[in-house]
């Protein structure tokens, strides 16, 4: 599914890949709704975040897989201080690191959404929401997460 | 080949501060604040700035050896040295580097220091502004992980979730640095105390962190003179003998997007081991502990991993009388620290390591002979260090 607006506000920074590009499939994955995530094709050890070359075998024939969006809360913090502008008048918000059970265990950070003040459990189950941002230059999209049913 | 190590090898003979402000309040400018807490170290010394023939510093410092070298008209320039990475995890790194200088010959009187404007330049605890991001932090900005207090909580409520550790824990440990900035006149907090209620009725930055948990932003600079024992021993002050350093971090501890496979650490786990290897002491024999408070979630993994206690004990030895320089068994922060002294980067947890040796603490410990500083924690690479009397040197 794909949230109707987003979590945060627009004006925090546009995630773009590197210059080199290391990260581009990644963010390109999200613009499709997908998460792609780095295996190594030679030992199929997983990795995040990416990097140029595989930490386990040293190989550079690095696959970027698709992978379920659904994990397990590794932690969180909720955070009540604003530190950005267009914060202000945001309120709190959740941020969750998300254990991929399907990727090798590695982790990502997203945002959970729902209730700021909800009580949050690491271990709890969480499935994962694309957020597209359509009108921005340039679009993007990120990964959040919500509680599993 | 003999011995590789430093025990016993360099001291620590001068430390100089400037005075401390709160960020964006110092009158001068960060160069000149640099050039002034040198200078202080010099004359707390008794040596002629002409002879520093090395500079050292970490976090990318702005103030260039060149320049100050110049500024100065230091004779000659053998050692221009900067720690790489870690921000403010590279404070013990900065002092080692410069004793393995002076040990090895390459130098033979190096300052480490470190000076911040805050107000001149960009803060720490705020976004820069940019319009996008890339690289690591472009998988963590834009969910709102932006800063380090945001980031480092998820690492300490990690931690705490697995051992089991309550909220009163951080409190001790703000409450501690507190404490003895009220008998610090020079403490940023001084007149300020913190009480419990004022502590947990404190809003919160990030959780588990209340405002009291989170470091100052300040401006102000220090300095520490770095020579071989053998001349400290008959200079002005008496010296603070470099024990043991060691930096660095633990397998894979940079791996991005929380990726860290021990995530719930300060990053000590394999550099503690190897700096009480060096200094010859063990947890047992430390007298003082400054360690870096940028959270106390932080302080808290610090401690546990340089062995002072297991992480299932915290919640019983993290408690005020434990941690205060007239009662503590485990005398904490004793100038006031990052969090009410003045957060010189970690650099003035240094400076009273060695009043501690001196005996001249505001906060003083009896009999303090062995004093261990731990330099930033969770961040990559992280540095520490002990400090000894003549009589620790053994």
């Amino acid at each position: 599914m794909t949230a109707r607006s987003s979590y945060l506000p627009e004006g925090l920074p546009i995630p773009v890949p590197e210059a080199d590009g290391l990260s581009a499939p990644h963010w390109a994955g999200l613009r499709q709704n997908t998460l792609r995530i780095q295996c190594c094709k030679k030992c199929s050890t997983w990795q995040w975040g990416p990097e140029w070359i595989c930490h386990a075998c040293h190989s550079f024939e690095i696959d970027w897989k698709t992978v379920e969006p659904s994990g397990t809360i590794y932690s969180w913090t909720r955070v009540w201080h604003p530190t950005h502008t267009v914060l202000n008048d945001r309120g709190p918000y959740i941020v969750v690191v998300v254990e991929l059970p399907h990727a090798g265990s590695v982790r990502v950070i997203g945002n959970l959404l729902g209730d700021a003040q909800q009580p949050v459990t690491i271990g709890a189950k969480v499935v994962g929401v694309f957020e597209q941002h359509d009108g921005t230059e340039p679009a993007y999209a990120l990964l959040h997460w919500k509680v599993a049913d | 080949m003999g011995e590789r190590t430093l025990r016993g090898k360099t001291a620590i003979a001068g430390v100089g501060e400037t005075k401390y402000y709160k960020h964006g309040k110092s009158p001068d400018p960060e160069f000149k604040l640099a050039l002034m807490a040198i200078l202080s170290a010099c004359e707390d010394a008794g040596i002629n700035p002409r002879d520093i023939d090395g500079f050292s510093s970490y976090s990318n410092d702005r103030n260039e050896p060149p320049r100050l070298a110049a500024a100065f008209g230091c004779r000659e320039l053998r050692f221009s040295n900067m720690q790489w990475g870690g921000g403010g995890g590279g404070g013990a790194a900065a002092i080692a580097n410069a004793a393995a200088a002076v040990a090895t010959g390459m130098a033979d009187c190096v300052v480490a220091y470190r000076s911040l404007a805050q107000g001149q330049f960009a803060r720490f605890g705020r976004s820069a502004g940019a319009k996008t991001v890339t690289g690591e932090m472009s998988l963590s900005v834009p969910y709102g992980a932006m800063t380090p207090a945001q980031r480092y909580s998820m690492k300490a409520m990690r931690f705490m979730h697995e051992h089991g550790i309550k909220q009163e824990a951080l409190r001790a440990i703000a409450l501690a640095s507190y404490h003895h900035a009220q008998k610090n006149p020079g403490a940023v907090m001084h007149g300020r105390p913190l009480d419990e209620a004022k502590y947990d009725a404190s809003r919160w930055i990030a959780e588990p962190h209340h405002l009291y948990d989170c470091c100052q932003e300040n401006d102000g600079a220090a300095a520490v003179i770095v020579v071989s024992a053998e001349r400290a021993k008959d200079m002005r002050q008496k010296p603070a003998f470099l024990l043991g350093a060691a930096a660095g971090g633990p397998y894979r501890a940079a791996a991005a997007a929380a990726n860290t496979p021990d995530f719930g650490s300060s990053h000590f786990t394999t550099v503690a081991p190897h700096l009480y290897d060096m200094a010859k002491v063990t947890p047992k024999d430390v007298d003082v502990v400054q360690c870096y408070e940028n959270f106390t979630g932080g302080v808290l993994m610090s401690l546990v991993e340089h062995g002072l206690f297991k992480a299932e004990e915290a919640n019983d030895v993290l408690k005020l009388p434990n941690l205060t320089a007239e009662t503590g068994k485990l005398p904490l922060n004793t100038s006031g620290g990052n969090l009410a002294e003045c957060y010189m980067h970690g650099l003035e947890l240094h400076t009273e390591a060695v009043r501690q040796l001196r005996g001249t603490s505001f906060n003083q410990v009896k009999d303090a002979e062995v004093a261990l500083v731990v330099a930033g924690p969770m961040v990559t690479p992280v540095s520490t260090s002990i400090y000894g009397s003549e009589a620790a040197l053994g």
